[in-house]
C-alpha cells in the first residue's frame, strides 16, 4: 500500500475564505491524476474527513491534473473551537490516505 | 496600447526584493499596486480594527515605495489597509505617508477612502431585503449585529478608479477584493476586462505565481486581448503551471472567480510561455452581473479567553492522556459551576493535546502507539475577562495535580511558566459571510482627498 501524498507532486490546503477549506491535490501524471479523480468521490471523502454530507464540491481541473476538494468549515476560522487558523495543515489527512 | 501594473508583493509587510523592484520600475510601470490585508490571519484584526503586520517593516517598505512613484510620477494604491481595511487602518496608513512624504520632502495628493458600514446601515439592507447570504450560510440575528466591532464592505474596482480619476499620488483603500487594486486601471483604460480580472488575481500575491514567491515583484501587462505576467526576480521563473496553479489558491471554485460586478470564468483560458519569465494568458470571459454586489465582512466579540499550558512526561500520563482530558474537563466544569454558579452554557473549558490531536481534533486519524510527552492546552471562554481567570484559577491544581485513578499518588505535571495562565484578552468571531447589493459601485463608501506640500 502507498499514501496518496507519495504517488502525487503535492497536497495543499488552505482557507479559501474564512467558511472555506480547499485542498488541491496536484497529480502531475495521468495514470496518478486518473486513479485519485476515481478513488475520491464525495461520499468517500464525506467518511474520511468526517464532515457532513452536502458541505464539500470536488472539482476536476484537468489541464493541471488537479483534483480540488472545497469543504465547508466545521468551525468558522477563528471562532472558539477552531484549531487551525489557517486551514493549512488539513492536507495531511488527504496525503496519508492509502490508496493503492 | 496596453496597461502595465507593478505589483511589489502578495502584501505590504511581507517583504520584496529591491533588485526586483528596481528591474520592475525600469519596465515603465503605469501604476503600483499593493494589498495591504486579508481575513487569512483571523477576526482579532477586524474585531479590534488593527494590523497583523510590523509598523516599522511596513514603514520601511512602503517608504520604498514611495520614492519609486516619486520618480515615476505614477500613482500608487493600497487596498485593504493594514490587514483589516477598517477606517481607523486607512488613517493608521495615512499618518505612515505623511510622515514619510515629510521625510522624503514629497508634495503629494493623497486620496483615502473608507469602507466600514455602521450598525444602523446593516439594519436597513436587511430590512430592505438587499443583503443576501452566501454559502455556507450564516443566520445573522439582531441582537447579533449589536455584538458587531467593525464591519466593512469589499470595495471593487470602481472605488479604486473614482480615486485614480481624482489624480491621487497615493490611494490609500480600506477593505477591498485584492484583484479590485490591480484590475482598476486596466479596465479604467478599456483593455480586456476579463484580462485585467484574470491578470488581477494571477498577480495579487506577487510571485506566487513563479517559483520563488518570497521574490515578490511581478509585472502585469493587460492588453485588448489578454495579459503577460512576468517575474521580476532573477531567480524567479514563471510557467504556464506556476500561473494557471495560481487560479486555485485560496479560491474554493478553480474556474470562476466572483468579483463585485461579475464573475471570472476561466474554463477555457489559455497559458502560453513565451519565455522563462514571461506567460501570455488569453480565453478568459468576463460575465457581468445584473446587479452590483459587494461582500460584506464583520466581526462580533464573542467573549473573553484565559488559556493555560501543562506538559506531562510521565509515561503512565502520557499513554492515557486523552482519559485524563477528558476527567480534567468534567472535573474542571462541575467544579466551575459549583464554584462559580455559572451555567455550563455561560462558559467553555477546551482541553488540547498537543501530541494527540490539538491541530485536526475529531477529524485525526493517526495515533502512534507510543509518545515520549504531550502538551496540554487549555483555552477557557467566558462573557468576561474576570471571569476566564477566574476559572482558570479553579482549574489550576487539577491541571497540576489531577490522578487518573482514585487513592494513588498524586502527579505533580510540568507547567512552563509562572503563573501558569495567561490572559488573552477579547475573543472575536467573523460574523458574517454575505453579499450587499448596491445602487452604484460607489455606494456607502466615503472619499477623502487631502494635500501634503514638504517639498
Amino acid at each position: 500500500m502507498h499514501s496518496l501524498g507519495s504517488i502525487v507532486e503535492k497536497v495543499r490546503s488552505k482557507n479559501a475564505g474564512p467558511f472555506i477549506i480547499t485542498i488541491d491535490i496536484f497529480c502531475k501524471r495521468e495514470p496518478v491524476y486518473k486513479k485519485i479523480k476515481t478513488k475520491l468521490t464525495t461520499k468517500f471523502l464525506y467518511k474520511h474527513l468526517n464532515v457532513v454530507e452536502g458541505s464539500m464540491k470536488i472539482y476536476h481541473v484537468d489541464n493541471l491534473k488537479v483534483v480540488k476538494i472545497s469543504v465547508d468549515r466545521f468551525f468558522t476560522q477563528g471562532s472558539r473551537f477552531d484549531r487551525d487558523i489557517h486551514g493549512a495543515q488539513l492536507a495531511n489527512l488527504i496525503s496519508e490516505l492509502m490508496v493503492e | 496600447m496596453s496597461t502595465k501594473v507593478l505589483v511589489p508583493s502578495g502584501v505590504l509587510g511581507l517583504g520584496f526584493s529591491k533588485k526586483a523592484l528596481e528591474k520592475g520600475l525600469k519596465r515603465n510601470p503605469d501604476i503600483i499596486c499593493i494589498d495591504g490585508g486579508s481575513t487569512d490571519s483571523g477576526p482579532f484584526y477586524l474585531g479590534t480594527g488593527t494590523t497583523k503586520y510590523s509598523e516599522e517593516v511596513c514603514k520601511k517598505e512602503w517608504r520604498i515605495l514611495m520614492q519609486a512613484r516619486a520618480r515615476l510620477k505614477i500613482p500608487l494604491m493600497i487596498g485593504s489597509c493594514g490587514t483589516c481595511g477598517t477606517n481607523s487602518m486607512v488613517d493608521w496608513m495615512f499618518q505612515i505617508t505623511s510622515q514619510i512624504a515629510k521625510d522624503l520632502g514629497q508634495n503629494l495628493k493623497i486620496i483615502r477612502v473608507y469602507c466600514e458600514r455602521k450598525k444602523d446601515d446593516l439594519f436597513n439592507a436587511f430590512e430592505s431585503n438587499t443583503i443576501k447570504p452566501l454559502n455556507p450560510v450564516l443566520s445573522v440575528s439582531d441582537e447579533e449585529i449589536e455584538t458587531f466591532s467593525n464591519i466593512v464592505a469589499l470595495a471593487g474596482a470602481e472605488v479604486f478608479q473614482k480615486a485614480i480619476s481624482q489624480k491621487g499620488d497615493i490611494i490609500l483603500v480600506g477593505r477591498a477584493t485584492d484583484t479590485a487594486i490591480i484590475s482598476a486601471l486596466p479596465l479604467l483604460n478599456e483593455e480586456s476586462n476579463a484580462a485585467s480580472w484574470h491578470g488581477a488575481k494571477i498577480a495579487e500575491c506577487g510571485a506566487f505565481c513563479s517559483t520563488n514567491p518570497q521574490s515578490g515583484v511581478i509585472l502585469l501587462e493587460v492588453d485588448k486581448h489578454g495579459f503577460t505576467v512576468e517575474a521580476m526576480s532573477e531567480d524567479a521563473f514563471c510557467s504556464p503551471e506556476s500561473v494557471s496553479a495560481h487560479m486555485l489558491y485560496e479560491n474554493s471554485n478553480p474556474f470562476l472567480l466572483y468579483e463585485p460586478g461579475g464573475c471570472l470564468d476561466v474554463s477555457n483560458a489559455e497559458y502560453q510561455s513565451i519565455n522563462r519569465r514571461q506567460v501570455r494568458v488569453t480565453g478568459s470571459k468576463w460575465l457581468p452581473n445584473k446587479e452590483y454586489s459587494v461582500k460584506l465582512e464583520a466581526a462580533k466579540l464573542a467573549g473573553f479567553q484565559t488559556i493555560m499550558l501543562a506538559t506531562i512526561r510521565e509515561k503512565y500520563y502520557v499513554d492515557n492522556v486523552a482519559q485524563w482530558a477528558e476527567k480534567l474537563e468534567k472535573l474542571g466544569t462541575e467544579k466551575v459551576i459549583s464554584n462559580l454558579r455559572l451555567n455550563e452554557n455561560e462558559f467553555d473549558i477546551d482541553v488540547r493535546i498537543i501530541g494527540h490531536n490539538a491541530t485536526l481534533g475529531n477529524q485525526e486519524k493517526s495515533f502512534p502507539k507510543h509518545l515520549t510527552e504531550v502538551g496540554i492546552l487549555v483555552i477557557v471562554t467566558a462573557v468576561a475577562q474576570k471571569i476566564a481567570t477566574e476559572i482558570a484559577s479553579i482549574l489550576n491544581p487539577y491541571l497540576l495535580h489531577l490522578p487518573l485513578q482514585e487513592n494513588t499518588e498524586l502527579p505533580t505535571f510540568s507547567f512552563p511558566f509562572s503563573p501558569a495562565s495567561i490572559d488573552k484578552g477579547a475573543l472575536y468571531e467573523f460574523a458574517l459571510n454575505h453579499i450587499e447589493i448596491l445602487k452604484d459601485p460607489l455606494q456607502g463608501f466615503d472619499f477623502l482627498v487631502n494635500e501634503v506640500n514638504y517639498a
